[in-house]
Formats: structure tokens, sequence, C-alpha cells
């Protein structure tokens, strides 16, 4: 009964990507749990972070860098599996922009091809500081089929549209690739206790 | 990177990755280098390009295989028990969320020239052409006994004392057949050559119980060998064999580690060619890195980074196939282990063979992977995986390595560096946590404890 009502219900894995420091983690915090800190310790400590969206019928697994994006040591398996992607960069810092280009370019290369992209110019508030013009960054997302908005972790800004707009464009369940797959074992407490019953004898 | 870590660890395959996750969990402050710019060292699973890059330097990898983002091409291919110590690593740090994993559609092994399929239940075993109908018989009491046997409780011994009973006693006693003997030493008991014909009979007969309780998930805590193939098939209902493999390759398993660690505040370092182990009197005081050093309690890696603190002690050759079709007589298997015992081969150390598909996210859709790998034992590397390679049939293309297996010279008590043994030729992963159990007890002066997330524990 349990697999009827999750079969409705649609997971989905989103990671976040882009600089350090371009406001990854604040995001989440904001619109997962409402936060918002000024110092934001850069680790979550968590493997990741669920959201549901009851009226979409989606459930987000939510994943954070670690950290692991600072020296440029992304494991691939952060983004493997994945059925979107925020590029995350900093409209005050023009490098940030630079590296969210080359994260765009790694996930065309070696992504889920079918995997929704999303372009987020963080930190939306600091206008006075503005340093990527807002038409740049549309041109280039449009350019490259990317969804775009700029938003302010600190304010909410354009944070709960950011990932909602997500939610809709992703593919529904029968069209999307069947996860786990055909024959795939996951070794998860489910997958224990259902073994469990099967070890009478 | 100018800083001060309780440990820097280098390298980042398997072994390291674990040590990285269990340290930082354990609240430690941990530096993670390695010199390549992807993860997992000797442990890692490569695309086409990089595969291409490692074999035949300067060449493009055909159109016909496909895209090379499709490929995820192990370097030391292994498959895990399902009831294995690797499985209970991954519950215990609950690694397992980041990970997928597909069942091992059979295991064969090779008798008089064919191969047949290790029985997963009792239906297989009547019907398998392994041995003739007396020849069951015998077997099916030697299972029997080893099923119902339990080492603290002498009622299930019969009278055999099995500590001090040689391994060929035991096999006399049911009056089994070398063939016979070879199939249960080699494809459920997983030796990797006869010495343990003549050591006490226990170790074996716990290894061939693993072996059914992996397949049936019957056993809890079964450490002992025959025994670990049977724990390992009993594990999950509706098992071909013990065995289980990660979607995307075993390269995700070190990944997966990695992100624990990270999870934990690890600090992650890719592509640093240059980087180095520091020493001051013969210790291992932290690293330098181009201009850059980073101090530690301890160092931990490869033996890669500790020249002149290690030896070799051993050579495997293993060859890469990529195929269109999968190995024949297995049944168009997508998944598949054939272990070839030394004495159907004349030779002194068994050979394995390894294959996976696009169905497990290695190649490229309608490509077959197939690995055949052995110990080294004479100078001509290629000639002595022909018996293996002889199984596969045609294939589109062909990598062959011979790799050095070495070990530390030292435990890393007096110069603070510790360092991981090679990957051995074993075709399943319980010698590798081993070694990583035994490197964090040097290394934090106690065990690791993996009872307490033992899934069979928890339910008991």
């Amino acid at each position: 009964m349990a697999m009827a009502e999750l079969a409705q219900q649609q997971t989905a894995k989103l990671v976040l990507l882009g600089e350090m420091g371009s406001g990854k983690s604040s995001l989440v915090l904001r619109y997962v749990k409402g936060q918002f800190f000024d110092y934001q310790a850069s680790t979550v400590g968590a493997a990741f972070l669920t959201k549901t969206l009851p009226e979409l019928n989606v459930k987000f697994e939510i994943w954070d860098t670690a950290g692991q994006e600072r020296y440029h040591s992304l494991a691939p398996m952060y983004y493997r599996g994945a059925a979107a992607a925020i590029i995350v960069y900093d409209i005050t810092s023009p490098d940030s922009f630079t590296r969210a280009k080359s994260w765009v370019r790694e996930l065309q290369r070696q992504g889920n091809p079918n995997m929704i992209m999303a372009l987020a110019g963080n930190k939306a508030d600091l206008e006075s500081q503005r340093a990527v013009t807002a038409e740049e960054a549309q041109a280039y997302a449009a350019e490259n089929g990317l969804y775009y908005l700029e938003t302010s972790a600190k304010t909410a800004a354009n944070v709960n549209e950011l990932f909602e707009e997500i939610a809709r464009k992703l593919p529904k369940p029968e069209a999307a690739a069947p996860r786990p797959p055909q024959g795939g074992i996951v070794l998860s407490e489910d997958t224990q206790r259902q073994a469990k019953r099967s070890t009478c004898c | 990177m100018n800083e001060e870590y309780d440990a820097i660890v280098l390298g980042t395959g398997l072994k390291e990755c674990i040590i990285s996750g269990l340290l930082s969990v354990d609240k430690k402050k941990v530096l993670h280098i390695d010199r390549n710019n992807y993860y997992g060292g000797e442990s890692a699973s490569l695309s086409l390009t990089q595969l291409y890059e490692r074999f035949r330097a300067g060449q493009q990898p055909p159109a016909s295989l496909g895209a090379s983002r499709d490929y995820n091409v192990d370097m030391v291919p292994k498959f895990m028990m399902a009831n294995g110590k690797l499985v209970r690593v991954l519950l215990h740090t609950d690694v397992v969320k980041y990970l997928e994993f597909k069942a091992v559609d059979g295991s064969y092994v090779l008798q008089k020239g064919k191969i047949h399929k290790v029985p997963a239940n009792d239906s297989e075993a009547l019907r398998s052409g392994l041995m003739g109908l007396f020849e069951k018989r015998r077997a099916r009491s030697f299972f029997l006994y080893v099923q119902d046997y339990e080492e603290a409780d002498p009622k299930t011994h019969k009278g055999l004392d099995l500590r001090r009973m040689t391994m060929a006693d035991l096999y006399k006693h049911f009056d089994l057949t070398e063939d016979t003997q070879d199939f249960i030493g080699h494809a459920l008991g997983l030796h990797r050559d006869d010495a343990y014909l003549t050591q006490p009979a226990l170790a074996t007969v716990l290894k061939v119980k693993l072996y059914h309780e992996s397949l049936f998930r019957g056993g809890r805590g079964g450490v002992l060998k025959v025994k670990l193939y049977h724990e390992s098939l009993f594990r999950y209902e509706g098992l071909n064999s013990p065995y289980l493999y990660p979607r995307y390759g075993l390269g995700e398993l070190p990944q997966a580690f990695a992100r624990l660690s990270a999870v934990y505040g690890g600090t992650y370092m890719l592509n640093q060619p240059g980087v180095e182990v520091m020493y001051e009197n013969g210790v291992a005081v932290g690293i330098k890195n181009g201009a850059d050093t980073a101090r530690s309690k301890l160092v931990v890696g490869d033996p890669s980074y500790f020249a002149g603190r290690v030896r070799v002690v051993g050579k495997v050759v293993r060859a890469i196939a990529i195929m269109n079709h999968p190995i024949p007589n297995t049944d168009n298997a997508h998944s598949v282990q054939i272990i070839l015992p030394q004495k159907q081969t004349g030779r002194k150390s068994d050979m394995y063979v390894f294959c996976c598909s696009y169905a497990h996210n290695v190649a490229s859709k309608d490509k077959w992977l197939a690995f055949v790998s052995t110990t080294m034992e004479t100078s001509n590397p290629e000639a002595e995986l022909s018996a293996g390679m002889a199984l596969l049939g045609p294939v589109e293309e062909k990598f062959i390595e011979v790799r050095d297996i070495c070990e530390p010279l030292e435990d890393g008590s007096k110069d603070k560096a510790y360092i991981s043994t090679g990957y051995d030729a074993t075709t399943h992963f319980e010698t590798t946590v081993e070694d990583v159990l035994d490197m964090y007890r040097r290394i934090t002066g106690r065990d690791l404890d993996l009872t307490a997330k033992d899934p069979a524990q928890v339910e008991a």
C-alpha cells in the first residue's frame, strides 16, 4: 500500500551548483525552513533536505554541495540522476557568473540530458553593488535553454517562485525515467523490512 | 589549506574515502587530496575518454562505441556480497542513501571446460549439471551440515572438530569428488587457491554459510567464509546470486564516502599533481603542495603516495573488454561472475571473469563490459588470461594492464603514515573492508562498532 501512495508522488533530486559564497545554502535554507542568516556556515551538515509541494505532487530531495565545490572537487555522483539543477551566481560578482557558465557547460556535457536547469542570480537585494546585468544573464539563459530568475535569499524575493516553477517544469512521472529502475535494489530501511518479511522458513 | 588538520588523506580510492568518512563523522578535521582530477584513485570508474587516455594515449575512441559519458569502466572490478562487510559499513554510515544497487544475475564456475551456474536455490541445484545424481546426494548432506552448523552449539558439530580437522578431511568425510571440492572451495568459499585444504575446516565452512545467507539473508554476524556466501544469497529474496553492484559503477562508492566526509566538514582537493608527504625525522607531519604546506597529526593514503615505505607483494593482470553481446552460455545475463578454479586451468591461482552492461549505466546502449583478472604467475600476462578470454566470444576492444600490489612496510604507529594495501584479485570487497577496519583501528586505537546498525541485530 505504501508503494501505491509513493507512486503518485514524484520524488525529484534537485542539486545546487555555483561558486562558494554565491548563496546556494542560503537559498535552500530560505526555501525549506524560511530562515536566513547573514553569516551562513558553509555546510548544512545533512545529506539532503526534503520539501514536499502537495499541490504539484512533487517531493524535492535538495542536495547541498557540502563545500566540495570549493577547490573544484565536486563529485560527479552529486548531480548523477538529478531531475533538476539550480546554477547560482551572485549578481555582485562577475567571477561567480563566469563560474556559473562553466557549470552549465559541465552539466550539458556530463549531466542527465533531460535535466531541468535554472539559472539564479542571487543577492538581488544588493542592487547598488550589481556587477552582472539582468539583460546579460537573461540572454545567456535564453541561448542555453535555462529558466532564469533573480532571487534574494535574504528578502525571500522569488525564492518560492524559483523552486515552484522547476516543479512545474518537471516531466510527468510516467514520462520520466523510472527510479529505481527495473530490478534495482535500494538498500534502505524499506528493503530491509521487506527482506525481513521474506526471511521465514 | 595552510592550516592544521587531524588527518590528511592522500588518494581518493575506496579505502581512503571510507577512512575519511569515518574520521569526519568522528568530528576529526580532515583534508583529502588527490593528484588526479577525478575521484577513485586505483578504484575509479573511467569514462571512455579517460580509458583511452590511460591505455591509448593520443587515440580517440571509435564512434561505434557510443558516447564517452555513458561509460563507467571499473579499474578494480569487484562485486559486493549482499550480507558482506561493505554492505554493513554502507548501512552503518548511512551512505547507502546516495547509491542504488542491482542484483548480479548469476555466478558461474568453470568445470571441465564448461561453465555452470552456481545454484541459487534448491530447484537450480537439482537441475544443475555440476554434479551427477549420487554426488548431489553427498553434496546435499554436506550443505545441510554447513547450514545447521553453529560454532557455539556443539550439538550441531555432529562429533566433528572443525577447529582441528582440515578442510580436505571434511571433504573426505562427506566423500566429495575433486570437482565438487573445487566448486565448494572456490565458487562458494571464494578461496583464491588451494591452500585452504590443509587448514582447519572451520574458516571455509563459515565462508560457505555466508554465501548461503547472502542469498537468503538468514544469518546474522557471520564472519566465517562459506557461511559468507550463503548468508549473502539469503539476504534479499529472489536473488540469483549473492552479489550486488551499484548503478554507474564501483566508482560511485568512493564518491559516496567522500560526500559523507564533506557533509561532516571534510575538505576536498582534486587535481593536485605535485602533492607529497612531508616528513620530519622520518615521521609524517603533513603535506607539501607546491608553495603550500599543511600539517596534520597523521597522514593516510594509498601506496602510490609513499615511495620507499611500501613493497611490492604481487602483480595482478587485468583485461578489460567492450562487447556487443553478453558472455555466451550465461543465459544472456547483464551481470555475471565466472570463477575459474586454479585446478581447472592448471594454474596456481584462480581466474575471475566479471561482466556488467549498459543496464548498470556503465556502458553505451547494447554494450557489455567484461573483465578478466588473475594473480600473475609468468612474464606473459596476456597468455595467462587466455582461459578467461576464451569464454567471452568476440570483443570490440580490449585493454590489458599489469598492476603491482603494494603493502606498507610498517603499521604507522611510529611514522604516523597509515598506508593502505593495494586491491587484490578477489572478486568481492571482504578483504578491502578488512584492511579499512584494520587501518581505522591503528589510527584511532579502537574498533569500529559495526553491530550498532547491523540490520540483523536491529530487527532481532
